[in-house]
C-alpha cells in the first residue's frame, strides 16, 4: 500500500487517538505542574474616629478573577504537587524514616499517606488476583473440557456472565449479598457466631472481599482462553504420555500446561493491565474507607464540588508511569523480536 | 469408545462434577438471587429477622398481598425516571459502535495491508494506549471541554469513548484482516480498482464476521464504562451505570435500595440476552488475539 493511501485510510482513527488520547496526556502532564491561583488578598485599614484604626484582610475579588483569566492554567509550581502530602509525600516520608522506631511503625505511617495506601492495595490486588485467576481459570477449563458436550455449552454461557456484566453492577450484586442482612452476610454472621460480624468493618476482610470479586470477575476470561487452547491440544502427545505411564497429574503438568504456556503469558499480560486499573469494585463495595486504588484517587479528586484538576493530574501521571513499568518487559521483548526480524 | 487408560476413576469424576457445580453456583447464583430479590420489598431482600424471608417474601405478602411486587421497578423506572438513562445508554452505545467500527475498519485494513515499518510502531502505540486506564485521561478532558462548552452532552462522550475504543478495535480488526488473503484485493487492483474500490467491493462483503465480533466488544466497552461517563456527562444526560452509582448515594439514606436493585437487574438483562445470542462470537473474539499468540 502506498504511503498516501495508507495516510487517508488511517487518518480518521489516527486523528481520534491523537486528539483524545495523545493530546490529553500532554494536557494532564501540563496540568500536573500548575496549581490553581491563590486568592489575591488585600489589606484595608479602616479608621473610625474615636475608636481607632483596624486592619482587615479581604479577598480582592477583581484582582483574583483577573489573574485567573490571564493564566487559566494556574501558577507554575514545578514538581511541588508530586511531592506534596497527597502524592509522593517526600517530607512526611523522610520524617517517618528518621523518627520511626521500628519497621512496623514506619509502615503504619506510610499507610496513612493516601498515595501509598492506594498503591499498596492496587499492587496487592494486581499481584494476587492475576495468578489466582489464571489457576482458577485453568481448573475450570480442565473440568469443563471433560464434561459431556451439551453441558459444555451451558457452562460456557453461565461462566461468561461474571465477566460480561458491568464491573460496577457485578460488584453491587455481590455487595448486596455479603451485606450483613444479605444472604452470604447472614450466613457468615451465623458461622462467626457474632451478631455484629461484618465484612465491611475490617481492612483485611475488605481486601479479601475485593480480591475474591476480582477473581470472580476475571477467571471466566482465563477459562475461555484456556478452553480454546485445550481444543487445539494434540491428541498424540497425550497418548504418548499415557503409553509412557504418566499419571493424570503428570499429563497435565508435562503436556497440557506447557502447551497452554503462550496463552498463560497472554492472559497474564491483559489481566495485569486490567487489574492495575481496579476502580469500580471500590465504589460498588463502598470500600473506600479500607481500600483505595490509584484510579479511585483520581476519580475522587475529579468528582465533587471542587474539581482538583492538578492533584488528579499528578496522580494520573504517576499511574501512567506505573502502567509503563508493568508493561516494559513486554515492550522490550516485542522490540527485540522486531529487531531480530 | 474411550480406552481403558482414558476412563476416569469414580473419585475423579465426583471431584470434577463437584468443582463444575461449585463454579456454576458461584457464576450464576448471584444473578438469579438478585433477580428474585428485586421483586421483593427491602425488608425481605435485606432481611434482619430471617434470611428465608428473601425466598418466601413474608413482608412483601404483608404489604402487597402477594409474594412478588413490581414496586421497585415502578420506583426506578417511573419515579426516578430510569428510562431516560436507558435511552441515553442505547444512544451512546449505538453511535460508539457505529463510529468506532467505521473508522476502525479503515484503519485496521490499512495496517494489515501496509508492509512498512511504521505500522509496527502504530500498533505498539495502540497497545500502550490500550494499557492506560481511561480515568487517567479524564483530567485532561475537563478544562478544554468546559472552555468550549461541550461538557456534559452525549456527543462529546461518544467521541471520547470512540477514541478510547480505537486501540482495541485496531488490534482486533488488524489481526482479522490479516487472515483475509491479500490476493483478493491485489487481483482487484490489477483489474483497475483503486485501493478504496478494492476495499469497498472485495473486502467489505467478506469482513462481516470479524466486524460483528469487534462490534460486540465495542458495545460492551461503551455499555460498561463508568469512569468516563460519570465524569463527562451532566446529571440529565447520564447513562445507566453512572445513574445507578448516583442512586446509591441518595438511596442508602432514603431507604430506596430496592430502586437500585431493580435498576441493576434492568441493566443486566440486555447483557444476558447479548451473551445468549452472541456466545460464539464473544468466545471467538476473546480467543482471537490469544490463540494466534
Amino acid at each position: 500500500m502506498k504511503h498516501r493511501t495508507f495516510f487517508w485510510f488511517f487518518l480518521p482513527t489516527g486523528l481520534a487517538m491523537f486528539l483524545f488520547i495523545a493530546l490529553p496526556i500532554v494536557s494532564v502532564v501540563t496540568q500536573s505542574v500548575f496549581a490553581p491561583h491563590e486568592a489575591v488578598l488585600k489589606t484595608v485599614e479602616n479608621c473610625t474616629p474615636l475608636v481607632g484604626c483596624t486592619t482587615e484582610t479581604t479577598i480582592d475579588q477583581e484582582a483574583t478573577r483577573e489573574i485567573r483569566e490571564a493564566q487559566p492554567l494556574g501558577r507554575f509550581v514545578g514538581l511541588d504537587i508530586y511531592l506534596d502530602r497527597g502524592h509522593l509525600a517526600i517530607a512526611e516520608l523522610g520524617e517517618a524514616w528518621d523518627t520511626a522506631e521500628t519497621w512496623g511503625d514506619f509502615w503504619d505511617r506510610l499507610f496513612n499517606l493516601p498515595l501509598y495506601r492506594a498503591l499498596a492495595f492496587t499492587l496487592t490486588f494486581t499481584f494476587i488476583v492475576t495468578p489466582m485467576l489464571i489457576v482458577v481459570g485453568l481448573m475450570i477449563a480442565l473440568a469443563v473440557n471433560s464434561l459431556h458436550r451439551h453441558l459444555k455449552g451451558l457452562m460456557i454461557f453461565f461462566s461468561l456472565l461474571p465477566m460480561i456484566v458491568t464491573p460496577l453492577i457485578g460488584s453491587l450484586i455481590l455487595f448486596w449479598m455479603v451485606d450483613s442482612r444479605g444472604i452470604i452476610g447472614s450466613a457468615l454472621v451465623g458461622l462467626a457466631g457474632d451478631p455484629n460480624f461484618s465484612l465491611k468493618a475490617s481492612t483485611g476482610l475488605t481486601w479479601v472481599m475485593l480480591i475474591v470479586y476480582g477473581i470472580w470477575h476475571s477467571a471466566p476470561f482465563a477459562f475461555v482462553v484456556f478452553y480454546a487452547g485445550l481444543q487445539t491440544l494434540p491428541k498424540d502427545q497425550i497418548e504418548a504420555a499415557q503409553i509412557d505411564g504418566a499419571t493424570r497429574w503428570q499429563q497435565i503438568k508435562y503436556v497440557v500446561v506447557p502447551h497452554l504456556m503462550p496463552l498463560v503469558t497472554f492472559v497474564a499480560l491483559i489481566q495485569l493491565m486490567d487489574n492495575f486499573r481496579v476502580f469500580e469494585p471500590v465504589v460498588g463495595f463502598n470500600a473506600s474507607a479500607h481500600a483505595t486504588s490509584l484510579s479511585w484517587i483520581i476519580f475522587n479528586d475529579l468528582g465533587g464540588e471542587t474539581r482538583q484538576l492538578s492533584a488528579a493530574s499528578a496522580t494520573s501521571v504517576l499511574t501512567i508511569i506505573g502502567v509503563a513499568i508493568l508493561l516494559s518487559p513486554v515492550l522490550v521483548r516485542t522490540w527485540r523480536d522486531f529487531k531480530g526480524k | 469408545m474411550a480406552s481403558k487408560a482414558q476412563r476416569r476413576p469414580l473419585g475423579l469424576s465426583i471431584l470434577i462434577y463437584g468443582f463444575v457445580g461449585l463454579w456454576f453456583i458461584l457464576a450464576a447464583f448471584p444473578f438469579f438471587w438478585t433477580l428474585w430479590g428485586s421483586f421483593k420489598v427491602e425488608l425481605d431482600f435485606f432481611s434482619i429477622a430471617n434470611w428465608t424471608n428473601a425466598i418466601t417474601g413474608e413482608r412483601t405478602k404483608a404489604t402487597y398481598d402477594s409474594a412478588f411486587t413490581g414496586a421497585a421497578y415502578h420506583g426506578a423506572w417511573v419515579q426516578e425516571e430510569f428510562w431516560r438513562n436507558v435511552i441515553n445508554t442505547f444512544m451512546v452505545c449505538f453511535f460508539v459502535v457505529l463510529t468506532s467500527l467505521t473508522i476502525g475498519t479503515l484503519g485496521g485494513y490499512a495496517l494489515s495491508r501496509s508492509g512498512y515499518r511504521y505500522t509496527f510502531w502504530l500498533l505498539i502505540t495502540a497497545l500502550i494506549f490500550r494499557a492506560m486506564p481511561p480515568i487517567t485521561l479524564v483530567a485532561g478532558y475537563l478544562l478544554p471541554f468546559f472552555e468550549w462548552n461541550v461538557w456534559g452532552i452525549l456527543p462529546t462522550t461518544i467521541i471520547v469513548l470512540v477514541a478510547i475504543n480505537q486501540p482495541f478495535t485496531l488490534w482486533m480488526l488488524h489481526s482479522f484482516f490479516q487472515n483475509i488473503p491479500k490476493e483478493l484485493d491485489e487481483s482487484a487492483k490489477v483489474d483497475g480498482c483503486t485501493q478504496f474500490q478494492a476495499f469497498r467491493h472485495v473486502i467489505v462483503p467478506v469482513m462481516w464476521p470479524g466486524v460483528i465480533t469487534t462490534g460486540l466488544f465495542s458495545f460492551l466497552l461503551a455499555y460498561n464504562d463508568f469512569a468516563v461517563t460519570a465524569m463527562l456527562l451532566s446529571e440529565s444526560n447520564r447513562t445507566m451505570v453512572p445513574a445507578i452509582a448516583a442512586f446509591l448515594g441518595t438511596t442508602y439514606t432514603e431507604g430506596n435500595v430496592m430502586f437500585a436493585v431493580a435498576a441493576v437487574v434492568s441493566a443486566t438483562a440486555p447483557l444476558f440476552i447479548l451473551v445468549m445470542f452472541f456466545q460464539r462470537q464473544i468466545v471467538s473474539g476473546l480467543t482471537a488475539g490469544a490463540v494466534k499468540g
